[in-house]
């Protein structure tokens, strides 16, 4: 799933960031605990709302890397 | 009756109203053109596209339905968060595609990309058909969102005159997307939004604070979902892992092929508003977390419920002030009217497009066209309107479960499609059709319900059905393109080229 346009080969390898929340979030083994906890919340609910930031972030950083001009 | 709140109710409603009917000079159009009506001349830049499609995706119901999964089952109700995060990084890589090829070949619709690049009208229709029968029971649904809230205000009357409120609201709905079209949910999401995002910041700061804190919330809720009977869990069990990731993959990969969300998607002005909006929707996914927790509050709080659907309603009586339900509430309903529009508008850009021009009408002018797609939104919209008074609500919830598992077969055609021609177009139909019908049977063998416990190699693996049919679709397209080739059988011409995919404007 890349552009296929040659002088962008290079960039394209910033796209495999996305897969970061694809891996970190589709297997919930990784992360149904109950703690630590943050603020009394269980690890299970903040972790999972922490990583829509993550996830929005890196999707950011891919867009200013890969922009079309 | 509740008069503080209906009051505060009506006059953001009438609001909405007002400004439903002047969208129509907004950036003014020729509304006689259905890329101008259904489209809004796709001209929606980032911020516009934003509201359009936060209010769009994030609807009335999901902010019924999904709290009160988490009201009654606990963890697993929690599945929308990693579902909203697993959309973005996949619109941000496929949609920009669907944009510029469609924008070079001025499709409208899904199906008029597969026409085009398959040069098949069967799948086109198959894909049209899917659509229009995916969306409608959403529509419907919609009006269970504000149901629950105009409920919640004290309507109580039965027949019709008890249906009245969401008659009228209704009605005014299908007025303003007559005349404005694309346009009218487009102004109206944003104060819909700003409204949804006070609500709901107030809610998950507030409530907490009166309930004695999140650390005491979730050890009460904790014995709360133990007591129940079937039993819920506080945090997801590992028979559960499975389902949970899987219905948030199928749900991710299926919400970007439902007609609503890729008009919200054609109407936007550049790949670049797509590629940005793709970084900055999440903002609604925490929102949705912070809602979902709702539910989970209240059962803490012991609110008194009919059904699981008036949780939060009963939640927000219970704790807020009546003004400030009669706020929260008016956020819902119009929350509900802005996806039922766009619904409505994409249902009837199909139905237009690929049933009455390919079919019906061939030589139809641009007017008639656009005609036809403005009277096929009412109707539709008369067709909700009449399942949810006259049918059971069951069928119109069991139907949206369908209307999942349906959509998500239409994947192969038009994502794989954006990519490569190679499936051979009768293999892409029958890979659909077995799709289609093994989706629906295990849904129908689980007793309706979207996980389905598959049976492999001596294990059994509850899963959503969606992805199960998926994998069935692929596996039949796959090794009848090998033997239609081998049998010497051509692929449609195509008429799209490579570089479409990436053109910029």
């Amino acid at each position: 799933m890349k552009e296929e346009n040659s002088q962008k080969k290079k960039s394209n390898y910033w796209y495999l960031l996305l897969l970061v929340s694809f891996i970190a979030i589709t297997w919930p083994g990784l992360y149904a605990f109950d703690e630590p906890r943050l603020f009394g919340i269980p690890f299970f609910y903040w972790y999972q709302m922490l990583m829509v930031p993550i996830s929005a972030l890196l999707t950011g950083i891919v867009y200013f890397k890969t922009k079309d001009e | 009756m509740n008069w503080t709140a209906l009051t505060v109710f009506i006059i953001f409603f009438i609001f909405v109203t007002v400004l439903g009917f002047y969208s129509a000079r907004w950036r003014r159009g020729d509304l006689n053109q259905l890329n101008e009506w259904g489209l809004a001349g796709r001209r929606f830049g980032t911020v516009i596209t934003w509201f359009l499609l936060g209010g769009d995706l994030y609807t009335a119901y999901t902010f019924i339905a999904v709290p009160a999964l988490m009201f009654g089952a606990g963890a697993m109700g929690f599945f929308a968060v990693p579902y909203t995060i697993l959309i973005y990084p996949f619109v941000f890589v496929v949609m920009p595609r669907l944009w510029s090829v469609s924008r070079k070949h001025g499709y409208i619709t899904a199906s008029d990309f597969v026409r085009g690049r398959f040069n098949s009208r069967t799948l086109a229709l198959a894909v049209a058909i899917t659509g229009i029968l995916a969306t409608m029971p959403y529509i419907a649904l919609q009006l269970v969102g504000m149901q629950a809230v105009i409920q919640a205000m004290g309507f109580h009357g039965s027949g019709l005159v008890g249906e009245l409120p969401l008659i009228i609201a209704f009605a005014i709905l299908a007025l303003y997307t007559y005349s404005s079209g694309l346009r009218a949910p487009a102004s109206i999401a944003i104060v819909k939004d700003l409204m949804i995002y006070i609500t709901i910041l107030v809610a998950f700061f507030y409530i907490p604070y009166k309930l004695g804190g999140f650390g005491h919330i979730f050890d009460a809720a904790q014995e709360a979902y133990a007591a129940k009977n079937p039993p819920g869990s506080m945090i997801l069990t590992s028979q559960s892992f499975f389902a949970y990731g899987s219905l948030a993959l199928g749900s991710a990969l299926a919400l970007f092929l439902y007609p609503h969300s890729l008009t919200g998607v054609l109407s936007s002005s550049s790949r670049n508003t797509i590629k940005k909006n793709a970084a900055l929707l999440p903002a609604y996914s925490l929102v949705l977390a912070f809602l979902t927790l709702l539910g989970m509050m209240a059962l803490v709080a012991g609110v008194k419920v009919n059904s699981a659907n008036d949780a939060v309603p009963q939640l927000f009586l219970a704790m807020f002030p009546d003004w400030f339900s009669g706020f929260a509430f008016a956020a819902i309903a119009i929350g509900a009217l802005v996806p039922a529009a766009i619904m409505s508008i994409a249902a009837a850009n199909l139905f237009t497009r690929n049933i009455y021009k390919e079919y019906i009408n061939p030589n139809c002018t641009d007017q008639q066209e656009s005609k036809m797609a403005k009277l096929v939104s009412l109707v539709v919209k008369v067709g909700a309107l009449a399942f949810i008074i006259f049918l059971p609500l069951d069928y119109a919830i069991n139907l949206q479960l369908l209307g999942g598992i349906w959509i998500l077969q239409t994947f192969p055609a038009i994502i794989i499609g954006l990519y490569n021609n190679w499936f051979n177009r009768w293999a892409l139909v029958l890979g659909w059709l077995v799709g289609m019908v093994s989706g629906t049977y295990m849904a129908f063998a689980a007793g309706l319900k979207s996980t389905y416990a598959l049976h492999l190699f001596g294990f059994t693996l509850p899963g959503y059905a969606a992805i199960y049919a998926l994998v069935l679709n692929f596996v039949v397209a796959i090794v009848l393109t090998f033997v239609f080739k081998a049998l010497g059988m051509e692929n449609g011409k195509d008429e799209t080229v490579k570089e479409d995919y990436l053109t910029a404007s």
